[in-house]
């Protein structure tokens, strides 16, 4: 046993890094936090550390020794896997018996920096971000079955179980998703799998028209041909600040570098594939528009691309996140246009934007437009050494009582991330 | 029935009833209040109607407003307050208390805003689920969820439950299709979680309160999600010689990559009632009988299908018709949903229980309940939703029998024991209300159930919103009743069960 080994194992609150390995060292950690009152940073592998507020804490606690499946059963379409487990991990598996992970979770590694990190399940659940399917499939929150976690005070805590039907007490697997970290340390988390589909084309539509776009996503949303993703990558601005353009990314034999383009997928098997092709084709009355398509080859990584924010990797720049009903992206996009780097995801509902440097103003703009048009914002990414006046978060007063009151009911002494969603939370 | 623990009453409250109604009479029209006992009576119960209660008063308020006046005059006032929707549940959440004021959201029955820019409907609580179809579905829309009492039960009592249905495998329940609720909270405390975006920013409050059974607020407007028709539908009726055959069956459709709409399972017990019953025309040969339905896109939906035939071959089926139209699918489909009344009539009284398992055990615990039949000398028949493992075993007995009642429930409860063990959930889609509370230790401990209480006091500090529900009051595992059918007068009989 080496040295740090020995240190880990005897859960000595010494080194500034705690890194429990079993469920039971977590929770003697939090006893011994909670009796002396000292705060902790919560971390996987550290790839989400840049969203919300920065923290403060002497100690972290890092999960990344608490790894490995637990339990995996296909035929129940289920797996159920330690919170520090890397997504590859639960991915390769997964993709050896053929199926998935639906809500595609989104490689942040590359916006922060340039390089595929997707970190550890645990991290992934705690900010419920979901990747290009949201819209179809639903979020990361609709696919977690059950967890097991600590909280404040270290008791162990679970809730759901394995199966998908189950309402026994509260859902709390919905409330800890999207938590990032305040409300309990996860140490096990049983998630919903799919199956794969066989194959997949992505239609790509050109047009720069902010109208005509929007009338396409809403006549995508409204299709019985089952879309599972739709984006829209326009022009950027022409700023040497942004460190990569859409043409630089977006290299494919059969996509026109030639301006703003809209892109959709279709899953199944061929058969399918073909048959709803045709019905969309006149659905979105595609003949109007300049168009192509990317074969099973192409559109694979393409998606990834769209869903890893390529877009923004390595930028020194501010990403925002936005969500906004699906009929204000028109609105949205409007404001946005010609003035900011920003794509749209989700069939018009998720827009990521890059903000350059330090431009506080910029981005209180942004959010009063958001607030203003019934949408919500997250900044996942701050450019260095800039944390912002004004709170990060659009929340009502009477939703940041609640969630102070429920924040308390796990973590009555605030130990876990304090700070890191709201300032007094 | 067994008797049932209930919060200690509170005698004051009792004798202040005139004070406290007269005070009510301040926040909502005179006739909006019902305190006399032929007024009370129909409020008495819900579909759980093996327990009554007569409640302090019954108050129908109109508008949110309202509503969290009334709250805020009884958290203060310290009065027990239950929430009720259309008293379809069956597992007695919406169960009054002497001592508390019955708060039933009928008045809400209004479509406030159909947007089908963001594809969602905004609607009051009272709304009924398949009112929401019916509001939609001449665009070609439809709310998802179908619990089999949609006809009857409200959008806000499937929120408080998380309601599911025959098509929650591809779906998924409430909790899956709703975008947003206005909540009052027991302090009057008015709050919108949601709205017309996906997810929301903050905790997720709203993934909280969906299936929260009442505890937490009361709900007064949902904006639910609505989705597209499906461009085809076709089912599958499948006949299987052993109860191995048809779950493995289950099992290896799933195992394939396929996601059915819906996947129903009978056994020989109900193939046999549903068949006197409805006239199904069910095959008399299978030992289960399976309703596999597909949906998507026309090709898509005949190549599952054939791939669904040659997975039933593999496993032995002896029995085999695929939907050519509407028709005959709907053919398929009406033993099935005749099988609650077929209990009913082939004894006095049964027990419809509700529990989840994981799908490659259907055949282990069918096996089990038969052999517990055995044990304890009652029929009993099963229906199962069974691409999610939630059963729904039918219990028949003579409610008039002391002995036959208290084996009845010994038996129930044994099953639902049985769900737990070999993995599932205590409830699939009833919810827990007071029919599973004490149940609620086979599932989680000490710390897990502290915590959700822990929840429950931090936004209702009192205990005076449904109080009594949910958490075990004795906080040990007592066996109680189910669902309760005497001589079929079910609390809603034409309401169809499955």
């Amino acid at each position: 046993m080496s040295t740090e080994e020995k240190k880990n194992s005897q859960i000595s609150l010494d080194s500034e890094i705690l890194s429990p390995s079993t469920e039971k060292e977590v929770s003697e950690i939090v006893r011994e936090i909670y009796s002396k009152q000292l705060p902790i940073e919560i971390s996987g592998t550290g790839t989400k550390k840049g969203f919300g507020y920065n923290l403060q804490t002497a100690k972290k606690l890092s999960l990344s020794k608490l790894s490995g499946i637990i339990d995996y059963k296909k035929e129940e379409l289920y797996i159920k896997v330690k919170a520090g487990t890397p997504i590859q991990d639960i991915e390769k598996i997964l993709d050896e018996n053929n199926q998935e992970l639906a809500f595609e979770p989104i490689d942040f590694g590359y916006m922060i920096n340039g390089q595929s990190n997707k970190g550890t399940i645990g991290g992934y659940v705690a900010c419920n971000f979901a990747g290009s399917r949201r819209f179809k499939v639903g979020s990361v929150r609709d696919h977690i079955l059950g967890f097991k976690g600590v909280n404040g005070k270290g008791d162990i805590i679970k809730s759901g179980g394995t199966v998908v039907k189950n309402v026994t007490g509260y859902d709390l697997s919905k409330l800890i998703s999207g938590s990032f970290g305040t409300l309990v340390v996860l140490t096990e988390i049983t998630l919903k799998v799919s199956p794969k589909k066989q194959s997949q084309i992505t239609v790509i539509v050109y047009s720069d028209e902010i109208k005509k776009i929007s009338n396409l996503f809403d006549k995508i949303l409204s299709s019985s041909n089952e879309v599972s993703a739709a984006t829209f990558i326009p022009e950027e601005p022409s700023n040497k600040n942004y460190e990569h353009t859409k043409n630089k990314i977006f290299k494919f034999n059969d996509l026109d570098q030639e301006g703003s383009f809209l892109a959709f997928r279709i899953e199944g098997d061929k058969r399918s594939i073909d048959e709803r092709l045709k019905e969309l084709k006149i659905e979105l009355d595609l003949s109007n528009f300049k168009s192509s398509i990317l074969d099973v080859h192409q559109s694979i990584p393409f998606w990834k691309k769209v869903n890893n924010l390529e877009l923004f990797s390595g930028t020194k720049n501010n990403v925002l996140r936005a969500v906004m009903p699906p009929a204000k992206c028109e609105t949205f996009s409007k404001f946005l246009n010609k003035n900011y780097k920003y794509y749209i995801d989700w069939c018009g509902s998720l827009f990521w934007i890059e903000v350059l440097d330090r431009d506080d103003e910029k981005i209180n703009k942004i959010k009063n437009f958001i607030v203003e048009n019934s949408g919500y914002l997250t900044i996942v990414k701050k450019s260095e050494n800039f944390d912002f006046q004004d709170t990060l978060f659009t929340i009502d007063n009477i939703r940041l009582m609640i969630s102070k009151k429920i924040k308390e009911s796990f973590d009555p002494k605030k130990l876990f991330n304090p700070g890191r969603m709201y300032r007094d939370l | 029935m067994t008797e049932l623990a209930l919060p200690k009453i509170d005698k004051d409250t009792i004798s202040r009833k005139d004070q406290i109604v007269s005070h009510l009479k301040k926040f909502t029209k005179d006739e909006n209040i019902l305190s006399e006992n032929e007024e009370i009576k129909p409020y008495e119960t819900d579909g759980l109607a093996a327990y009554k209660q007569t409640p302090l008063a019954v108050v129908l308020p109109e508008n949110t407003k309202e509503v969290s006046e009334i709250l805020k005059f009884c958290n203060e006032k310290n009065i027990k307050v239950i929430p009720r929707g259309a008293g379809t549940g069956l597992s007695g959440g919406a169960l009054p208390l002497q001592d508390a004021i019955l708060l039933g959201l009928g008045k809400f029955n209004k479509i406030l805003e159909i947007d089908f820019e963001n594809k969602c409907v905004v609607t009051q609580p009272g709304v009924t689920n398949l009112g929401i179809t019916h509001a939609v579905q001449h665009k070609g829309y439809y709310y998802a969820p179908d619990p089999s009492s949609q006809l009857a039960c409200s959008i806000g009592g499937n929120v408080a439950e998380n309601s599911g249905g025959v098509h929650s495998l591809k779906y998924g329940t409430t909790t899956n299709n709703i975008l947003g609720v206005e909540m009052v909270m027991m302090d009057g405390t008015i709050t919108r979680i949601g709205g017309k975006t996906l997810d929301q920013e903050g905790y997720d409050l709203l993934g909280l309160v969906c299936g929260s059974e009442g505890l937490l607020g009361v709900i007064t407007e949902v904006t639910v999600k609505i989705l597209r028709k499906p461009q085809s539908v076709r089912a599958a009726l499948i006949g299987f010689p052993t109860v191995e055959d048809g779950g493995n069956c289950v099992s290896d459709i799933i195992s394939s990559g396929i996601v059915p709409a819906g996947m129903e399972m009978m056994d020989k017990a109900l193939i046999d009632a549903t068949d006197k019953f409805s006239k199904a025309g069910y095959p008399k040969d299978a030992e289960v009988l399976m309703i596999v339905e597909l949906d998507g896109t026309k090709s898509e939906v005949d190549g599952l299908l054939n791939k669904v035939s040659e997975i039933a071959k593999q496993n032995n089926s002896n029995s085999m018709k695929l939907s050519n139209n509407e028709k005959e699918r709907l053919a398929f489909w009406s033993g099935r949903k005749a099988a609650f009344p077929a209990c009913g009539a082939m004894a006095p009284d049964y027990y419809c229980m509700d529990g989840s398992i994981p799908r490659g055990k259907l055949s282990l615990i069918l096996k089990e309940i038969n052999e517990l039949s055995k044990k304890y000398n009652l029929a009993v028949a099963n229906a199962f939703h069974a691409g999610d493992g939630n059963l729904h075993p039918l219990i028949m007995f003579d409610g008039s029998d002391k002995e036959q009642l208290r084996k009845t429930e010994e038996f129930g409860a044994e099953i639902l024991k049985a769900c737990v063990k070999h993995g599932g959930a205590l409830t699939g889609e009833h919810g827990v209300g007071i029919e599973k509370r004490e149940l609620m230790c086979e599932s989680f401990n000490n710390d897990d159930i502290q915590q959700q209480l822990n929840i429950k006091n931090s936004l209702d500090e009192k205990n005076l919103l449904n109080p009594g529900k949910v958490y075990p009051i004795l906080r040990k595992c007592a066996e109680e009743g189910r669902v309760h059918v005497h001589r079929g007068e079910e609390k809603f009989p034409d309401l169809p069960r499955f």
